[in-house]
C-alpha cells in the first residue's frame, strides 16, 4: 500500500511535468507529423530556452520578458537548422544533430562554462516571482497557497493558449501552405508555395516551442544544467504517438489532436511515475525503457501495414 | 506566349551517366495555342515541361512567359504564370488535406500567402460549383481528405486545380497515362473543355498519338532532346497516325516511331 501512497503522492507533480513536457511534444509535432521533418534540434534547443531562461531571470529579468526571450532564442536554433537543411541542402536529420551538437557548447557559454545554473528559491520573495515551481505543488497540498497557482493550471493553461494559437495559425494562408509543404512539397511548389521559407519558419515555431518548455521545466525544477535536454526528442515522440493511440478514434479536429499530445505526454510522465513507484528499478534504466517503448510504438504501424492489413480493393472505376 | 530560345540541358554532366536531355530546343506558343507534345522514351518530353516549370534551371537559352524572362525564377515564383498537372496522381494534389483546402491552397497561386484565413465562406460556394463541373460526386466530399479519391478523382481536381487562377500556360505530362482507358477518356474530355473554356495556352505530353492528333491545334514531336516535327493548323487537322509516323521518319532519319509509338 505505500507504493500506490507513493504513487498517489507523486501524482501532481508526475503531471505537471507531463503537461511542461508536453509543449515541447506539440513543438515536435509540428516538425515530424505538419512538416514530416524528424527534427533533433530540439534535445539541443530544450536546453538552451532552460539555461537562457535561468540566466535571465536570476539577473533580474522580469519573467515574462525572460520567456519571450527564450522563445526568440529558440527560434533562433530552428534557423539555424532550417538554413543547414534548406540553403546547405543538408538532410533534415544530420542538419538536426549537427545544430544540436553546436548548441552544447552555446549552452555551456550561456551558463558562463558551467555546467549548471540554478534560481534561488530559498529566498521567499524570489520564488514568488516564479510562475510555476515544483515547490508551489508541494505548497498548494499544505493549504498554503490558492489551488490556481498550482503548475497543472498554470501550464495547463498555457498549453491551451499555445494550442488556440496555433490552431488559428495553420488555419490561416500561411499556415495552410506550410502544412501544403509537408504533406506534397511538389504540390506545394506547383501551387507557388515557397517550400524552403515554409520549412523554416516551421522549424523556428518548434524549435521556439520547444525552448519555452525547456524555460518552464528550468524554472519548475528551479534549476537548468547541460542535460536537461538529453532525449527531449524521444519524449516527444512518444507523447505524440502516445497521444494518437489513445485518441486517434475520438480526436479528429486539429487543436483537438494538439491536445493529445499534451495528453500523450501526461500520460507518458505519469507511467514513468508508476514504474518508479511500483517497481525497484534503477531510475538510469528510464531512458532504456523510454527508447524501447517508443521503438516499439513506432514499428506498431508498420507491422500493421504488412502482416495484418486486410486486401482492400482499391480504385472503382464507376466513380472515377 | 511563351517563348522558348534555345535551350540546352544535361543532367550528371562529366559523369559516365551524362545525358543531354535538351539539345537545343525552340519552341513558340502563341496565346491560346493547344500543343500537343509526343516523342519516344527519353526524347525530352518531361523535360522541356520540367524546364519551363522550373523544376532546375536550364544551362543555355531564355524561357519567356507572357513578356516575363523566367530564366532564372525558380519553381514556386513561376508557379504565378503556369497552371501544371503531373503523371502521378499523387503528385499533384495534398493527400493529407481536405479537397476544399487543396483548392484554397490553388486559388491562392501566385499571391503572398498572409495570416488572413485560408478558406472562407464564399469561397466554398464557389468552389462546390465548380467540382460540380467534373461531375464526380466531388462537391458533396468538399471536406473530404484528398487522399482517400482514386486516381482519376484526384487527376481531375489538380485539372481543376491548375486552371483556377487562370494560368499564362497550362502544362499537362502525360497527365492521363497512370488511369485506366475509361478514366483517362473522361479526364481527357475535361481537359479538352477547360482548355477550350478559358482558351488556355497549353503544352500537353502524351504518349498516345491518336489523342496528339485529335486534341490541340498544333502537334510537335521531339526526339534527342530536339524538336523533330511541328505541325499545325490545316496540315495537324488531316494528319493521320502513318503520316505521322512517315514524316517523322523523313525528318529524323530513324524508325525509332514504329517501334517504340505505334503500341501506344
Amino acid at each position: 500500500m505505500t507504493n500506490l501512497a507513493n504513487f498517489i503522492g507523486a501524482l501532481p507533480g508526475a503531471i505537471s511535468q507531463g503537461l511542461i513536457w508536453g509543449i515541447m511534444a506539440i513543438g515536435v509535432y509540428i516538425t515530424y507529423r505538419i512538416l514530416d521533418i524528424a527534427d533533433l534540434t530540439v534535445d539541443g534547443s530544450f536546453c538552451t530556452g532552460g539555461v537562457a531562461f535561468v540566466v535571465l531571470f536570476s539577473g533580474g529579468m522580469n519573467l515574462w520578458l525572460a520567456l519571450a526571450l527564450a522563445f526568440l532564442v529558440g527560434t533562433l536554433t530552428g534557423f539555424a537548422t532550417g538554413l543547414l537543411h534548406t540553403l546547405c541542402g543538408i538532410p533534415a536529420i544530420l542538419a538536426g544533430i549537427l545544430t544540436q551538437l553546436g548548441l552544447w557548447s552555446v549552452n555551456l557559454a550561456i551558463m558562463s562554462m558551467k555546467a549548471n545554473v540554478s534560481i534561488n528559491v530559498i529566498d521567499k520573495a524570489s520564488l514568488n516571482r516564479l510562475l510555476v515551481s515544483l515547490r508551489f505543488v508541494q505548497d498548494v497540498a499544505k493549504g498554503e497557497r490558492p489551488v490556481w497557482q498550482h503548475p497543472i493550471f498554470v501550464v495547463g493553461l498555457f498549453t491551451i493558449v499555445i494550442i488556440a494559437v496555433l490552431y488559428w495559425f495553420f488555419g490561416t494562408e500561411l499556415g495552410c501552405s506550410l502544412r501544403a509543404t509537408g504533406s506534397n512539397p511538389n504540390m506545394a511548389r506547383a501551387q507557388g508555395i515557397n517550400t524552403d521559407f515554409n520549412k523554416v519558419l516551421g522549424l523556428m515555431i518548434s524549435n521556439g516551442l520547444v525552448a519555452v518548455s525547456g524555460a518552464l521545466l528550468a524554472q519548475y525544477q528551479s534549476y537548468g544544467d547541460i542535460n536537461m535536454g538529453r532525449g527531449a526528442i524521444v519524449i516527444g515522440l512518444a507523447a505524440v504517438i502516445i497521444g494518437e493511440v489513445v485518441f486517434s478514434r475520438i480526436f479528429h479536429n486539429f487543436g483537438l489532436k494538439l491536445l493529445a499530445v499534451s495528453f500523450g505526454s501526461i500520460i507518458y510522465y505519469v507511467v514513468i511515475q508508476a514504474v518508479l513507484s511500483f517497481t525497484e528499478i534503477n531510475s538510469n534504466y528510464l531512458k532504456l525503457i523510454s527508447a524501447g517503448i517508443v521503438a516499439l510504438f513506432l514499428s506498431v504501424p508498420y507491422w500493421k501495414d504488412k502482416y495484418f492489413s486486410k486486401p482492400v480493393k482499391r480504385g472503382g472505376t464507376q466513380n472515377a | 506566349m511563351l517563348d522558348i530560345k534555345n535551350i540546352y540541358k544535361t543532367f550528371n554532366a562529366g559523369t559516365v551517366n551524362e545525358k543531354t536531355a535538351l539539345n537545343g530546343v525552340s519552341l513558340h506558343l502563341n496565346e491560346g495555342d493547344f500543343v500537343t507534345v509526343i516523342g519516344g522514351n527519353g526524347a525530352g518530353k518531361s523535360t522541356l515541361l520540367n524546364a519551363v516549370a522550373g523544376t532546375w534551371l536550364v544551362d543555355e537559352g531564355s524561357i519567356t512567359i507572357g513578356g516575363v524572362d523566367v530564366t532564372h525564377l525558380p519553381e514556386h515564383k513561376r508557379a504565378k504564370y503556369i497552371g501544371r498537372v503531373f503523371q502521378d496522381p499523387m503528385m499533384g494534389t495534398a493527400a493529407t488535406m481536405q479537397i476544399e483546402e487543396n483548392l484554397a491552397l490553388a486559388f491562392r497561386r501566385g499571391k503572398p500567402r498572409t495570416l488572413r484565413t485560408g478558406i472562407n465562406k464564399a469561397e466554398r460556394e464557389q468552389y462546390r460549383e465548380m467540382l460540380k463541373i467534373l461531375d464526380l460526386g466531388l462537391e458533396d466530399r468538399m471536406t473530404s481528405k484528398v487522399g482517400l479519391l482514386s486516381g482519376g478523382q484526384r487527376q481531375a481536381l489538380t485539372l481543376l486545380m491548375a486552371s483556377l487562377v487562370k494560368p499564362k500556360l497550362l502544362l499537362l505530362d502525360e497527365h492521363t497515362a497512370a488511369l485506366d482507358p475509361k478514366t483517362a477518356a473522361k479526364v481527357l474530355d475535361a481537359t479538352e473543355k477547360i482548355v477550350t473554356r478559358d482558351n488556355l495556352t497549353t503544352l500537353m505530353i502524351t504518349h498516345n498519338m491518336r489523342d496528339a492528333i485529335m486534341h490541340g491545334n498544333r502537334l510537335i514531336m521531339m526526339y534527342e532532346g530536339r524538336v523533330a516535327l511541328d505541325i499545325s493548323g490545316e496540315a495537324k487537322k488531316n494528319l493521320t497516325v502513318e503520316d505521322l509516323l512517315a514524316r517523322f521518319g523523313q525528318a529524323t532519319g530513324s524508325t525509332e516511331a514504329d517501334d517504340k509509338m505505334l503500341l501506344a
